[in-house]
């Protein structure tokens, strides 16, 4: 499974292509299977995302470690938590 | 502190413009991503894990309360809340919208800062001694001298572009609290037969391959100080290696052409140099000078201090350190409390902090590379005070230089470099010592965490060092002993295989319980294990 992520470019948040759309929350994220570089080129082209790339993810999630605390959020601030129920250590 | 002329003025007026500019035209898609990122990182603005940073430059970490305030009000404004205290003696924001950068920068140039140079392969901020002023020991002040170089460096035509990144530091006594051997020019201000002059350290750094700058020349004269940077600037311009971004820093030059060569080369370089009328002349540099004047010190400054509360006992014995002026004490603040991050400060702790240094120290305070606060001049008779308003503003931790008083780079929390993350482990060592009584028996221990090889978290000079690697998709964490930035300079070594998050704070304690059994009188952890080895260590911490 692949993510499309990337960087909204006035706020520099993080960013999950959810199929139709971008989204702060990776539980939106669609998997873009090998069509991501596609989507990739058409979005940065149309500014709706900065800096994109793709991500290997299982069960919608991201694999690698940074990735999740992407998703995540600072793991060391709660209250800045994007979403406070991802683990960031897998398994 | 120095005050803005017209001329530093308009450069960063003209800065922000520009930039504003540049925003807007990369909103409005007039450039691309690839074109923008160069323009701002020049301007400090970095693309990090979760949003945009900027990096403020806080030149040789000095402020006065109005751009501390102004810290606090960009924290509240333009952040969420809270800044986060470097290592290069500045300041950084993790949640800046682009959009509003542009006025962010408006709002720091009208108190005389900006972001300028606190990105790419240019001369970085110049930093130095915190307690510069105010040290008993100092044979000079280094401010003035690092204001010269801040001077010289900004929009340097000939240093825009060096190979990699360049980082000076400019101390003036024989305590190095600047870690100036591990600068990429290191200067220490020394007097030579009653004329002042300076000894020039030039190939240091941390990173992936720390070194300790040799020393290049053991007496420039004070008048040739300029000419002579800048021929070590030059040589270094022209031979430091551009096909290899690992390869770049000075330190590798100076490494792979032997350090005799390098001054050979800076030699020639600066009798050219020296033709062409760099130094300032005297009245420039007095007129500098003049803006580091000592502070109109109080005669009835002196007090018998009460030390009945034991809490404040301890925080004078621990955070107060003597001041080179009868009557007056060096404060410094923690930005280590348990449970907090290091470096961190709300926008109201910025705002305390500031209040603080209006009223109780001549309206100054320093950024330390340890990631604290200092207020470098207050008056004895006011310690009790000036304690009890950081109490109360929960600034008041006194461990300094202890074991809690951990330099922790923001690791993978934050940052798009890092492999691993430095502040849980942290604040886990810090909880497993947060007993003061168990951290001030241990004495002096600095603690040093980097969740990568790039070192932010000055790893190597540790006397404990940590450094944070990527296993296979999960963080682990190698240990290192024996480093030290101070006058003792040293780099530390790899112990043995690396630990998990929970291993390597037991890893921590068992040496320090090592330490207990072994240290002699008053050795600290450092001088035990310089003198013992890592063996004894070793066997404690890997035992099966």
């Amino acid at each position: 499974m692949k993510l499309l992520t990337g960087n909204e470019l006035e706020s520099g948040l993080v960013i999950w292509w959810t199929g139709d759309g971008w989204s702060h929350q990776v539980e939106d994220a669609a998997d873009v299977g090998e069509g991501g570089e596609a989507i990739l080129a058409a979005e940065e082209g149309a500014r709706r995302v900065n800096a994109a790339y793709l991500v290997e993810a299982e069960d919608g999630l991201p694999i690698h470690i940074k990735e999740r605390v992407r998703a995540a959020g600072p793991t060391v601030r709660a209250d800045l938590a994007i979403n406070p129920a991802i683990t960031v250590e897998k398994g | 502190m120095y005050k803005y002329d017209n001329y530093d003025q308009q450069m960063v007026d003209d800065r922000v413009a520009e930039f504003k500019n540049q925003v807007q035209r990369r909103l409005a898609g007039e450039i691309t991503e690839d074109q923008f990122k160069p323009l701002r990182l020049m301007n400090g603005l970095y693309l990090q894990l979760h949003a945009y940073m900027l990096r403020v430059a806080i030149p040789y970490g000095t402020l006065n309360s109005e751009q501390m305030k102004m810290l606090g009000h960009i924290a509240r404004k333009y952040d969420r809340g809270y800044g986060h205290f470097t290592t290069r003696q500045n300041i950084q924001y993790n949640w800046i919208n682009l959009e509003q950068c542009p006025d962010l920068l408006d709002d720091l140039a009208s108190v005389e800062m900006h972001a300028i140079q606190t990105s790419g392969n240019c001369i970085r901020n110049i930093s130095s001694d915190q307690y510069a002023g105010a040290a008993a020991d100092e044979i000079a002040d280094p401010r003035p001298w690092a204001e010269l170089l801040r001077q010289w460096s900004s929009f340097h035509p000939e240093f825009a572009y060096l190979p990699r990144k360049f980082k000076i530091a400019v101390i003036a006594a024989p305590e190095d609290r600047a870690a100036m051997r591990l600068h990429d020019i290191g200067i220490e201000l020394v007097e030579q037969n009653g004329e002042l002059g300076a000894r020039v350290f030039v190939g240091g750094g941390m990173g992936r391959t720390p070194m300790i700058a040799p020393q290049i020349n053991p007496f420039v004269k004070a008048d040739d100080l300029l000419s002579y940077v800048e021929a070590c600037l030059r040589v270094y311009n022209r031979y430091g290696r551009r096909d290899n971004k690992y390869k770049a820093r000075i330190k590798i030059l100076i490494h792979e052409m032997g350090a005799d060569e390098y001054r050979d080369q800076v030699e020639a370089e600066f009798a050219h140099v020296k033709t062409l009328g760099i130094d300032p002349p005297r009245a420039e540099l007095e007129r500098i000078t003049e803006f580091f004047a000592p502070p109109a010190f109080s005669s009835d400054a002196e007090a018998d201090l009460d030390r009945s509360d034991p809490d404040f006992a301890v925080w004078i014995d621990q955070n107060v350190k003597a001041h080179k002026q009868d009557g007056y004490a060096i404060v410094n603040i923690s930005l280590k409390p348990v449970d907090g991050i290091p470096g961190d400060a709300s926008a109201d702790q910025i705002d305390a902090m500031a209040d603080i240094a209006l009223k109780y120290s001549f309206d100054e305070l320093r950024v330390t590379h340890a990631q604290n606060i200092v207020l470098p001049h207050v008056a004895k008779r006011d310690l009790h005070a000036v304690w009890r308003a950081l109490r109360d503003a929960k600034l008041a931790d006194a461990n300094l230089d202890l074991i809690s008083d951990i330099i922790a780079c923001p690791g993978l929390d934050y940052c798009s470099l890092a492999n691993a993350r430095s502040i849980p482990v942290a604040q886990k060592i810090a909880k497993r010592f947060e007993s003061l009584e168990r951290q001030r028996d241990l004495g002096e221990l600095k603690l040093k965490i980097s969740g990568c090889i790039n070192a932010c978290g000055h790893h190597h000079a540790g006397h404990i060092g940590i450094l944070g690697v990527d296993r296979k998709g999960v963080e682990n964490y190698q240990l290192t002993f024996g480093g030290s930035g101070a006058e003792d300079v040293s780099i530390g070594k790899i112990i043995g295989p690396g630990f998990d998050e929970d291993g390597v704070v037991d890893a921590v304690e068992k040496a320090t319980d090592v330490y207990k059994a072994l240290r002699e009188d008053g050795e600290r952890f450092l001088d035990t294990y310089r003198r013992v080895g890592v063996e004894p260590f070793k066997e404690a911490i890997y035992a099966k």
